[in-house]
């Protein structure tokens, strides 16, 4: 009953004109960014970044979640009409939309992924709704011990789970933990690698360092490889509305989708590609028509679009609740919580219940705003592709240099934002991720505090980690996503013959 | 044909406001508070209480709140005379607990640094232990600390603030080497909140206003109050009826960006004089126990000197400062 109280206060806030302003902004803002390929939410949202850092904490976040969710339709716009997935997660969803438009099903497909990502992404919120109050009691549970070890799993998952390399993800993990120790140590008030340079006493803002990154990094590497591509664009054609035969083909997907994509995205690790792949490789051994797979078949479109929607969900969900970062737009929506002094955390519902419910609430307004939205809008959306490269890369880099800028008008944030954006540049040439870096660098200083408060706690004694019992399941949690993949592969390995039957 | 004329003219200001960078403006009609400290604490308390009453008593129409804690509130003060500097809008809230940390971390940055405007409010210290605790008074807590100095574990607010300065004189008080204190620092509220009342740490200590609502849903046990005599309204005894001779008070203030000029900082003085007599904020200090200290200007800049001196003096003697 409470919760449902909560929900209400939730809807409330949500509901506001201002608020609601600014989810639309959002959602609108999101499509736009996820139909361009090449641009992904977490650049959308850096970019947003210093633009609204005079808006209420509650407003930006609003906003940002819709870039979110937006993005992750607009993906799959243009994994099914231009067969170029923005992001990993829309792969699946390309091999079989891609088919359906070039079969002159465009719209079947892109409804089918509209409202399968509306009912996974429904489900998904309704499961974070009834999670959130459980974390609110594990909340004092948390001392500096559990929170150092949320981080470190945080660290884990993020740099040696998410890209290609262990190796490269903890490069630019540590990369991100040096910037973070940057500026006044927060225990003891020392300055550390300022170099007596005054600006740099309050640390590099971590709104430059994502700007830098993303946006510049990007811009600059796009501007170097990127100019030779060639779109193959598939034209809408026939009725954008689902038969009756779609219908009865996709609600089972819907739901199997859902069900594989929310736990994958709240599992450190889990990612959204897995289960968009899973659920691929589910719907083509259930359905009844397994010779269309391929050729265009709706449940390979209607299962991973649903998967993908719900990790997305599941990923959120465990940053409001342990502050756990376990993708690279969470790892940018971290970043607006830092810019408003927010701390991501069992705490948080406890402090900002408002932001929160109000967050949640209108998870449920924007997934009704985006179905609203997308359907009858595909054409215009579509149009977008035909922006010249050059000139939106060009106003990329505009507009990150005008945010950076207004965040205090100085000079030295410009040359740390391209000193930053070279960096990115570099990253990205030679496929360093750069999630890490912005995990690192804010989570970096606050593992470094708990880790000296619990050892301060604890008298120096290093067995604090494992006595707790809390503490030491998280620990058990990180040696198991450390050893489990090789294992597994192990496994397979040992055994190709059952494989391929 | 005017409605549609101001539509459009709405639309475009909507626009406008989201992608423009803030400009200055030249009254006090926008006013940017830093509060260098975590939400919930003390000096979070003080910007959110300046927020209500300066915009329930129509004195300042757009207010926004940031919070930037760690180390004393030093990382905050950094922050505000790097990006404030000739801001006229602009204030960050302080205190003896920033003048402390300054002193003990020797940080770069002091309130040198910026123009003093006024002192606020005035706030006792409480400790307490969580409600399951077996500490059951000051002299069980005391009896531990004397048994072995390290096993209390102090959860409070910054490093060289008030609330150290406490529970080092307690220890004092009771024959201990003070630098043998256990005191783990917190950037103040919800956090160090959650530390005490999850038993992480063996007791709490920290301004009265900050423990309030968890003395009162009963999760937190108060065991002494840092005044001279029992504050009118609460019902716990005073560190001196329980036989440790210590009393100590935090004061809160604000200070203005460094470089403004005379006719600003006036301005400034002005709205903050009005502010600390409307009846909004009078009533926001009975609420919250909080005893009305108003100074303001030159006196206040002396002050804060004259405190420099006197918590640099406690601090070194208590091993805390070099």
């Amino acid at each position: 009953m409470e919760t449902l109280a909560s929900l209400i206060s939730g809807f409330a806030i949500a509901l506001t004109l201002q608020n609601l302003g600014l989810g639309l902004l959002g959602v609108l803002l999101g499509t736009a960014v996820g139909v361009l390929p090449g641009i992904g939410p977490g650049l959308a949202i850096a970019l947003l970044l210093p633009a609204t850092s005079h808006f209420d904490a509650t407003g930006a976040l609003i906003m940002f979640a819709g870039v979110y969710y937006g993005a992750m339709y607009g993906g799959s716009t243009t994994s099914i009409l231009l067969n170029t997935p923005g992001e990993s997660a829309s792969i699946a969803t390309a091999i079989e939309g891609n088919m359906m438009a070039k079969n002159g099903r465009a719209g079947p497909a892109l409804a089918t992924s509209a409202i399968g990502s509306f009912v996974a992404g429904t489900i998904g919120i309704v499961l974070l709704t009834v999670m959130a109050p459980l974390v609110v009691d594990i909340a004092i549970k948390f001392g500096p011990a559990e929170y150092f070890a949320v981080m470190v799993l945080a660290f884990i998952t993020i740099s040696a789970l998410l890209g290609n390399s262990r190796v490269r993800g903890l490069v630019s993990l540590c990369l991100g933990i040096f910037v973070g120790l940057i500026g006044f140590d927060r225990q003891s008030g020392q300055a550390r690698f300022t170099f007596g340079i005054p600006q740099l006493f309050d640390g590099i803002d971590v709104v430059v360092v994502a700007v830098g990154l993303f946006a510049v990094g990007e811009a600059l590497y796009m501007a170097t490889y990127l100019n030779r591509v060639g779109d193959n664009l598939q034209k809408m054609k026939g009725s954008i509305w689902m038969s009756k035969q779609d219908w009865k083909r996709s609600w089972k997907p819907w739901l199997r989708g859902t069900a594989l994509g929310f736990p994958f995205g709240a599992l450190p690790a889990g990612g959204a590609e897995i289960p968009t792949f899973l659920s691929y490789a589910i719907e083509k051994k259930l359905s009844k028509h397994p010779e269309e797979f391929g050729k265009g078949a709706i449940e390979g479109v209607a299962g991973p679009e649903a998967a993908n929607n719900a990790s997305v969900t599941g990923s959120i969900t465990m940053l409001l609740t342990l502050g756990l970062p376990v993708s690279v737009t969470a790892a940018i929506v971290l970043v607006a919580f830092t810019q408003y002094g927010l701390q991501p955390g069992p705490l948080l519902f406890q402090n900002n219940p408002s932001l929160v419910w109000g967050l949640i609430a209108s998870m449920y307004i924007g997934n009704v705003l985006l179905l609203i939205l997308n359907l009858p809008l595909v054409g215009i959306w579509v149009k977008l592709l035909r922006i010249p490269r050059p000139l939106l890369y060009a106003g990329i880099l505009v507009f990150a240099t005008l945010g950076t800028y207004g965040i205090r008008n100085d000079w030295f944030d410009l040359l740390l934002l391209y000193i930053i954006g070279v960096v990115g540049f570099f990253m990205r040439r030679y496929d360093f991720p750069v999630a890490p870096t912005i995990v690192g660098m804010i989570l970096g200083p606050l593992a470094e505090q708990n880790l000296r408060r619990a050892l301060s706690i604890s008298r120096g004694d290093f067995s604090i980690f494992v006595t707790k019992p809390i503490c030491a399941t998280i620990l058990a949690i990180i040696i198991l996503v450390l050893i489990a993949p090789p294992l597994w592969r192990f496994i397979e390995s040992r055994r190709p013959a059952r494989r391929r039957k | 044909m005017k409605t549609k004329y101001t539509t459009v003219y709405r639309t475009l200001l909507f626009v406008a406001g989201i992608l423009a960078v803030s400009l200055p403006a030249v009254a006090i009609d926008t006013l940017k508070i830093m509060v260098p400290a975590n939400a919930g604490g003390g000096w979070d308390q003080t910007g959110r209480a300046l927020e209500t009453a300066m915009k329930s008593g129509k004195i300042v129409q757009h207010i926004t709140i940031e919070n930037k804690g760690g180390a004393a509130g030093t990382i905050g003060l950094a922050q505000f005379v790097n990006n404030a500097k000739g801001n006229p809008n602009a204030i960050i809230v302080g205190g003896a607990v920033m003048v402390g940390g300054i002193i003990t971390n020797k940080s770069p940055v002091t309130l040198k640094d910026v123009t003093p405007i006024a002192r606020l409010t005035g706030e006792y210290d409480v400790i307490v232990v969580p409600a399951d605790s077996p500490i059951k008074t000051m002299k069980d807590l005391v009896a531990q600390l004397k048994k072995d100095p390290g096993s209390v574990a102090w959860g409070g607010g910054s490093k060289g603030g008030v609330d150290h300065i406490l529970a080092a004189l307690i220890a004092q008080d009771a024959g201990i080497d003070p630098s043998k204190v256990n005191y783990i620092a917190y950037a103040g509220g919800g956090e160090a909140i959650a530390a005490i009342v999850g038993g992480h740490v063996t007791a709490g200590v920290s301004g009265w206003g900050e423990f309030e609502g968890q003395i009162n849903a009963g999760k937190l046990r108060p065991l002494a109050v840092s005044s001279e005599k029992r504050i009118p309204g609460i019902n716990v005894p005073t560190l001196k009826e329980q036989g440790i001779n210590v009393e100590l008070a935090n004061w809160r203030g604000v200070f203005a960006a460094p470089g403004l000029s005379d006719a600003q900082r006036k301005e400034l003085l002005t709205t903050i004089e009005k502010t600390a007599k409307s009846k909004e904020w009078q009533e926001t200090l009975k609420q919250k126990n909080w005893i009305d200290l108003y100074l303001a200007g030159d006196d206040f800049g002396k002050y804060v000197v004259s405190e420099e001196a006197r918590l640099g003096k406690i601090l070194t003697s208590l091993g805390l400062a070099k």
